[in-house]
């Protein structure tokens, strides 16, 4: 899959760009680099800019699984919970989700995200997301 | 609390808060408020869609608008400006907007105690009984007794 099929028009205008492919059965590895349009109190990212990489990450990582299913599935949000656990200051943030369930009618979709170090998470999210049909 | 926290009026402070950063980008603006919440407006826009084929506001900006009220509801309830962190947010999505709809998010500040601030506020493209999506959120104050700000900001 190309990456203007796992990044939303949203994604892209952000500044989200992908890292690391999906391969060996993991997710692919997003990251945004710290500009000004995620910038929420000065020298750190803004929550929803944390989220918004977060949530793309997680859509990511289904449509990557989803490719080897018959086509014309589509993807809708249910709910996202986000978890915040230390300021992510300026430098890239990076984020990949594990999907810990994908069956016929709906995903769960876990999401990390850390900067210099991957072992202290800057913030997590788990999704739950609708599988149906197109149309 | 501490002394000397510089008074929060939503009307004159929103305006300048939603100017630059992540918000200013997004094109966030203030609506109005009460005395527990605000309401803020993210316009339509073309590329803060959600895919390709459908004019509809993606989710991550809906996110950023509802911390961002949720932030300026707990200011409003307090009068004061006393820097807060997002701890936890949930959004649970009813519907999508309609398309090439501007979204309206509104945050009360419920609840709070000295260190902890709870939020709820739904989103909406027109009729509040008819919601796009309903959110939770907990906020800390990161100044308060314990010094969060150094457990959470430089671990």
């Amino acid at each position: 899959m190309t990456d203007n099929d796992l990044l939303t028009p949203y994604a892209r205008s952000l500044g989200i760009r992908i890292t690391d492919g999906a391969a060996n059965g993991e997710a692919p590895v997003l990251c945004v680099d710290a500009e000004g349009a995620i910038e929420g109190r000065p020298g750190h990212f803004h929550g929803g800019a944390i989220s918004g990489l977060m949530e793309t990450a997680g859509y990511a990582a289904l449509r990557s699984a989803l490719s080897e299913r018959e086509g014309g599935l589509k993807l809708k949000p249910i709910n996202i919970t986000v978890q915040f656990l230390a300021a992510a200051k300026t430098a890239p943030l990076h984020a990949q989700a594990r999907i810990t369930k994908l069956g016929r009618r709906n995903a769960n979709v876990e999401v990390e995200c850390w900067q210099d170090d991957r072992s202290r998470p800057r913030a997590t999210a788990i999704m739950n997301v609708l599988v149906a049909d197109r149309g | 609390m501490s002394d000397a926290l510089p008074p929060f009026d939503p009307d004159t402070a929103g305006p300048f808060l939603l100017r630059s950063g992540h918000v200013g980008w997004l094109g966030m603006r203030y609506a109005g408020h009460g005395p527990d919440w605000v309401e803020l407006e993210l316009p339509w826009r073309e590329d803060l869609i959600g895919e390709s084929e459908v004019e509809v506001l993606a989710s991550g900006p809906i996110i950023s608008m509802m911390d961002m009220a949720g932030g300026m509801a707990i200011w409003t309830r307090h009068g004061v400006f006393r820097p807060v962190a997002t701890l936890d947010l949930r959004v649970d999505y009813q519907r999508p907007a309609r398309p090439r709809s501007k979204v309206i998010g509104r945050a009360e500040c419920y609840a709070s105690t000295r260190s902890a601030a709870f939020v709820r506020g739904i989103a909406h493209d027109g009729d509040p009984a008819d919601p796009v999506a309903h959110v939770a959120a907990v906020f800390m104050t990161i100044n308060a007794p314990g010094n969060l700000e150094r457990r959470i900001g430089d671990r």
